[in-house]
């Protein structure tokens, strides 16, 4: 999946780059926010014209205003909040005095991949030490100018603070500290977590405002270039397939339309990166674009997937795990064990592909000129996307300018630059700047999907009733398939997503994979792997809890074992630690136990609750992060499921932004409920059968979780992502609450009582 | 392509275009008013929630030719200067926004159902809300913030 991201080597990105200029060298300014000057600040200015960048991130202005770079991409984490304030807290800058501007894509940032929930992780640090360099640098300005020694001098709030008491304003040593060496990082000294004015605080969002305004830009709202046109594809339903043919006639006819033409298809499979080809309507205005779209006439090619059929394909994939497939992890001897056991528990699972819709369909202003080309574009990677417009276009890397706008929602469909190479090659051929739409039919019908997946798990209960062993089979075709057809075998990074990390102290484990190969485009959701092991295995463990007669809370505890660190790599040679190691990373038993109970106890586990209502419990830790989950439902007589309650406790190391980790667990909640009782794409002859939210559903208000109590444990230890951690869990705590009130298990989803 | 006088934000706009536009293009399109969003575009989702004459609407199914002289509000039209509508101020205090995209569309439905019922039960609010997607999940601080708002609205 993910290069590397360890956070040494983003250091020394950010080390080279340490380098002192003298005028801002950043671009991107689309995104810029401002806040107000406070009075005395102004009083404290030096030259107000002079510019002091000591770093990529970080910029001082002789009149103390203070620009930070959020280069990571905004799509409702609030990451474009909290990594500035990391900086602003390690440089004791005013946050009122913060100007927050968004980067362009570009290497010398390091990662600007926004996906995999490792934002905070990978740059908690490096930031932290930016921050931290500045604030030295201006303490021994003031030393200087004061003719002290610079241990009297301390920054705080926007001014060094001498011990006698007086004081010089940031604004004034800009250009002092400009002057000096840059200090030796070892004899940068980080602040202690106690003396974080930022870091943990709550502290709201840097857009809140434009957003309830009305003023914040996304990807189709970019409407400051001239002459700019409208264009909409339409596209084979069969990915990849292309063009057999087409009549325009009634097309062009619609006024406002200004041409039709083709774009190639990239056969299947399609790769992550390529667009899908179609037919092209480029017209003045948004309305005239879908109008002449829709009188165009169209006949697509067959292709190699024409019939593919999801219920057959589905059950072909359920009928394979029920065999013996390619052992992934092997612990002791599974078949001997199940042979001997008293009981067995033995289930099926399937989970459908899933659309990730986010609210703002994929879109792009792309303006291809002079052999350069300029974006505007709600994506996740902007340096992927800059390789890939290079790429498509034959161009220097150098002549594309990535902009990054907000993102409405992604969920992992941005992370691919599809769309925005689409806008660029029409721009190209057409000469004018082009704002390509997709409508929400575009959007369902032609997303980078969530696995298809069927799995099979056993498990065997000795006479002591001790768990003894554990057989896990999994088939779904690898994102790999997407871009290489010879990939039918999920890697091991997606095994690593819930199944072959399975961290309880069974003796004999077995986890097997079966073949599957991708007949659409596959691509990461909102927690990826995890969304289906976690479900199979959170629910296979309530079914555990049941068989032995144990509460599924002291059922997990039990089966967790003894506090320890686990050392995968010797039970899997192909265990994936999310790119981290595991010496930097461990997996402790100790914090998930942790989680565990806080949540047996916040959630008054095991309260009595009328008929029709249940508890249910699940825990999981995915990017490094530790979640235990209790839903509470309530299911009434027409089968309509209601959440009132849900009671998550996370630990994710030092909590940066506490406000937004309860956001995220919040929508989290929310995502996992819509996922899980709603949203279902099927194919028919190739086709996706869904289109809108009509027959593609998501949850709304009366589907969501009514309350969602966020517990975060309170840690030093290294902070981890929320973005993704609070789906996996969610799930299986949902279906085990449904089989609390109604004794239903759920084995398919989305779950059907009816 | 027709010529239509449209009443937008207190202010007369005219516009050309043809007939069956919808009023959600005319506005970001003719009127660069970007706030109103586009979800669906078949009243499915509530992104492009407008007002017409006080009454929530879509406005992705709504023709230009059948907005005749009513009253269009957007959110760009639902304060004027740096006083928030009581709807915004409660969206702000309950940090409600994630990626921001749905949100105009949810601020507009609830300025709306409060006009017309200044203590909506949740049930009022499911109701009201219930055409409006939030796909980050905000809608525990989309009730509690309308609930805010009614309150203020209430003294
Ligand atoms: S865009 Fe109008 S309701 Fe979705
Ligand atoms: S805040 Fe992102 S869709 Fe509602």
């Amino acid at each position: 999946m993910k290069a590397d991201t360890n956070e040494s080597k983003i250091f020394k990105v950010s080390r080279r780059d340490f380098v002192k200029t003298t005028s801002m060298s950043i671009s991107g300014l689309l995104l810029g926010i401002s806040f107000s000057c406070s009075d005395t600040a102004k009083k404290l200015s030096g030259n107000p014209e002079y510019v002091f960048s000591p770093n990529l991130f970080i910029t001082l202005n002789g009149n103390g205003d203070v620009t930070l770079i959020a280069h990571r991409s905004e799509m409702g984490t609030g990451i474009r909040t909290s990594l500035p304030l990391i900086m602003a807290d390690e440089m004791e800058a005013d946050w009122n005095r913060v100007k927050v501007v968004q980067a362009v894509g570009d290497e010398k940032y390091g990662d600007q991949n926004t996906d995999g929930s490792y934002s905070v992780r990978m740059f908690f640090t490096p930031l932290r030490k930016a921050g931290a360099t500045v604030r030295l640098l201006l303490e021994q300005a003031a030393a200087k100018e004061w003719d002290v020694d610079v241990s009297e001098c301390k920054a705080k709030n926007h001014e060094v603070v001498h011990s006698s008491g007086k004081t010089l304003g940031f604004g004034l040593l800009a250009e002092k500290a400009a002057a000096l060496p840059m200090p030796e990082e070892s004899s940068v000294k980080l602040k202690e977590p106690k003396d974080f004015k930022y870091i943990s605080k709550q502290s709201s969002i840097v857009d809140l405002k434009d957003i309830v305004t009305g003023k914040a830009k996304f990807g189709f709202d970019n409407n400051h270039l001239p002459n700019t046109k409208i264009a909409v594809v339409k596209r084979n339903p069969e990915p990849g397939a292309g063009l057999k043919s087409f009549i325009a006639d009634n097309a062009v006819k619609v006024p406002g339309v200004i041409k039709v033409f083709t774009l190639d298809a990239p056969g299947f499979p399609t790769t992550l990166n390529k667009p899908l080809g179609g037919v092209v309507v480029v017209a003045e205005n948004t309305w005239a674009a879908l109008e002449g779209r829709k009188a165009l006439d169209v006949t697509w090619n067959k292709g190699m997937n024409a019939d593919y059929d999801t219920k057959s394909y589905n059950n072909a994939m359920l009928k394979s795990v029920k065999t013996k497939g390619k052992v992934r992890r092997e612990n002791g001897q599974v078949d001997k064990a199940l042979a001997s056991a008293k009981k067995i528990i033995e289930a099926d699972y399937v989970v459908p592909l899933l659309s990730h819709t986010p609210m703002e369909t994929p879109c792009a202003l792309a303006h291809v000129h002079d052999n350069a080309c300029e974006v505007w574009a709600p994506v996740q990677d902007p340096q992927g996307v800059r390789k890939s417009l290079a790429e498509a276009l034959g161009m220097d890397l150098k002549n594309v300018t990535v902009n990054i706008t907000l993102l409405g929602g992604a969920f992992g469909r941005k992370s691919k630059p599809d769309f925005v190479v689409e806008a660029a090659l029409i721009s190209r051929t057409m000469g004018t700047p082009i704002k390509i739409l997709w409508t929400r039919e575009d959007d369902i019908q032609h997303d980078f999907y969530h696995f298809p997946s069927a799995q099979h798990i056993k498990v065997g209960i000795d006479e002591n009733n001790k768990v003894t062993s554990w057989l896990h089979r999994s088939a779904f075709p690898p994102i790999d398939g997407t871009s290489n057809a010879n990939a039918k075998e999920a890697s091991g990074a997606e095994l690593s997503m819930g199944m072959i990390d399975l961290p309880y102290a069974i003796e004999n484990v077995c986890c097997e994979t079966q073949e599957a190969e991708a007949k659409i485009r596959i691509g990461w959701l909102r927690s990826v792997a995890n969304i289906h092991h976690a479900y199979a295995v959170g629910c296979t463990l309530d079914e555990v809890a049941k068989a032995r007669g144990v509460d599924p809370v002291q059922n997990m505890l039990d089966l967790l074992g003894d506090d320890r660190t686990i050392d995968f790599n010797s039970l899997t040679s192909e265990f994936w630690n999310y790119s981290e190691k595991l010496e930097d990373f461990p997996w402790s038993t100790a914090r998930f136990r942790h989680v565990i109970e806080t949540a047996k106890e916040k959630s008054n586990w095991g309260k009595s609750l009328p008929k029709g209502s249940g508890q249910g419990f699940a825990a999981h830790r995915s990017f490094l992060t530790y979640v235990a989950c209790v839903v509470e439902v309530a299911v009434d007589a027409n089968n309509k499921i209601r959440i009132p309650k849900v009671d998550y406790v996370v630990d994710c190391g030092v909590p940066v932004n506490p406000e937004r980790i309860k956001a995220q667990f919040e929508g989290g909640a929310a995502f996992a409920a819509s996922l899980a009782l709603k949203s279902e794409i099927t194919v028919s002859n190739g086709a996706v059968q869904q289109s809108n939210f009509h027959n593609y559903q998501v949850g709304r208000m009366s589907d969501s979780p009514y309350e969602t109590a966020v517990h975060i444990i309170e840690s030093n230890e290294k902070p981890t992502g929320v973005g993704e951690p609070p789906v996996p869990p969610f799930i299986p705590a949902l279906c085990n609450a449904i089989y609390a009130a109604t004794g239903k298990r759920v084995r398919q989803l989305p779950v059907r009582l009816a | 392509m027709a010529t239509y006088q449209l009443n937008v934000n207190g202010a007369n706009r005219e516009v050309e275009a043809v007939p069956n536009t919808p009023l959600l293009w005319v506005l970001r399109d003719n009127l660069n008013l970007t706030g109103t969003k586009y979800g669906c575009g078949v009243a499915q989702c509530g992104a492009c929630t407008v007002h017409l004459d006080g009454t929530a609407v879509r406005s992705c199914s709504l023709p230009v030719s059948a907005i005749g002289n009513k009253k269009v509000t957007t959110i760009e039209g639902l304060s004027s200067g740096e006083n928030l509508h009581p709807v915004q101020q409660a969206w702000m205090d309950e940090n409600v926004p994630q990626c921001g995209y749905c949100q105009t569309g949810q601020i507009m439905s609830a300025a709306a159902l409060i006009e017309k019922n200044q203590t909506p039960s949740d049930s009022d609010i499911e109701e009201a809300m219930s055409g409006n997607i939030c796909r980050c999940g905000t809608y525990e601080r989309i009730r509690k913030a309308i609930k805010k708002a009614s309150n203020a609205a209430a003294k």
